[in-house]
């Protein structure tokens, strides 16, 4: 494929991910919403997470993996627990990582 | 007070220091992600201008590394589009959660901030915003750096391209996961949030092993927040 033609195609890319981004918040921001509509959008983040977490956790090479070589599961706990207790996200996040890095030294 | 908690508001940092602050885990998350893109980009024909064009103008990580998949295949550019937007097509959800909280931004304001949304500034705002801090100063701040750091290890992707054979620097895969508990912890708010997250969780696993390809994030996310507002109706309902 020439680079004139990968250029258009990534303008493509452009408007086909700006629009579902954009028309929402410029539609909504200014209305009043009935409340059911507002709680419903209040359910939307944690659904949202989770539904993009949970598969990354038990299924990381797309197949259900609940056995100890399955590190991305095991390593929520740790990052879990340190998030809880210390509420630090720089501090889950690196505990996250380096539970994934020492898991991959001594177990793989 | 630990300098990088989830409740902030120190009222003496300014805005730039606490946007960095908070954009840290996104940066630590991005910097692989678009490090691979640009080591794949390279790899797949694209040149080193469109391969920078595309996180500046798209910035949507699992789409580039999708589409950058399919120009490798020499796939047709309409398709390409058509998956992108099938792919991205969950920001519109998200784009309608934060909706509620920025009636007092203009439209000029809400149009550049949809466009640096991805799911990691989302998630991040929703948490910021649920706690009243939507300042733009900070959140504007939040979303360059992130977007430098996406565009910025781009670059160090195609620069490094021809010395890297694995793109998986040990743990930094982890960097996304790891801030996304930390943001689901976050919006664990009520006995209900906990169910709908519950799920959307099983569902969006079942539907992706079900190969329901890119829409298992959208679809799970529809159905479990619905159940939310169902089982909201008949608890409040029953106390009533």
């Amino acid at each position: 494929m020439d680079q004139q033609t990968i250029f258009l195609t990534i303008l493509g890319m452009m408007a086909v991910t700006y629009i579902p981004r954009a028309l929402p918040v410029l539609a909504l921001a200014r209305r009043t919403l009935p409340e059911p509509v507002i709680r419903w959008l209040g359910f939307i983040p944690v659904a949202v997470l989770a539904a993009m977490l949970v598969p990354a956790l038990v299924a990381p090479e797309k197949f259900l993996d609940f056995s100890f070589r399955n590190i991305f599961l095991w390593a929520a706990l740790p990052t879990f627990l340190v998030c809880w207790k210390t509420k630090s996200f720089v501090g889950a996040v690196v505990t996250g990582m380096g539970c994934v890095a020492l898991g991959r030294l001594f177990f793989t | 007070m630990n300098s990088a908690t989830l409740s902030t508001t120190d009222p003496a940092e300014s805005p730039l220091a606490s946007a960095f602050r908070q954009a840290l885990p996104i940066i630590l998350g991005y910097v692989p992600v678009g490090f691979a893109y640009g080591v794949l980009a390279q790899k797949s024909g694209l040149s080193a201008l469109n391969t920078l064009l595309m996180s500046a103008l798209v910035y949507a990580g699992s789409a580039q590394l999708i589409a950058v998949g399919l120009f490798a295949a020499a796939a047709n550019p309409l398709a390409i589009v058509a998956t992108t937007f099938v792919v991205n097509l969950r920001h519109l959800l998200m784009s309608a959660a934060l909706a509620p909280y920025l009636g007092r931004w203009n439209k000029t304001r809400l149009a550049l901030f949809a466009a640096q949304m991805t799911d990691e500034t989302f998630a991040l705002h929703a948490n910021r915003f649920a706690r009243n801090e939507t300042g733009p100063a900070e959140t504007f701040g939040i979303n360059v750096i992130a977007q430098s750091a996406w565009v910025g290890s781009t670059a160090l992707g195609l620069a490094a391209s021809t010395l890297i054979t694995d793109v998986r620097p040990i743990g930094l895969d982890y960097a996304l996961p790891a801030m996304f508990i930390g943001l689901l912890l976050g919006q664990l708010k009520s006995r209900q949030h906990l169910l709908v997250a519950v799920t959307a969780g099983a569902l969006s696993t079942a539907l992706m092993l079900a190969g329901l390809g890119q829409s298992h994030v959208l679809a799970a996310t529809v159905i479990a927040a619905t159940i939310g507002l169902g089982v909201h109706a008949w608890t409040s309902r029953r106390s009533s």
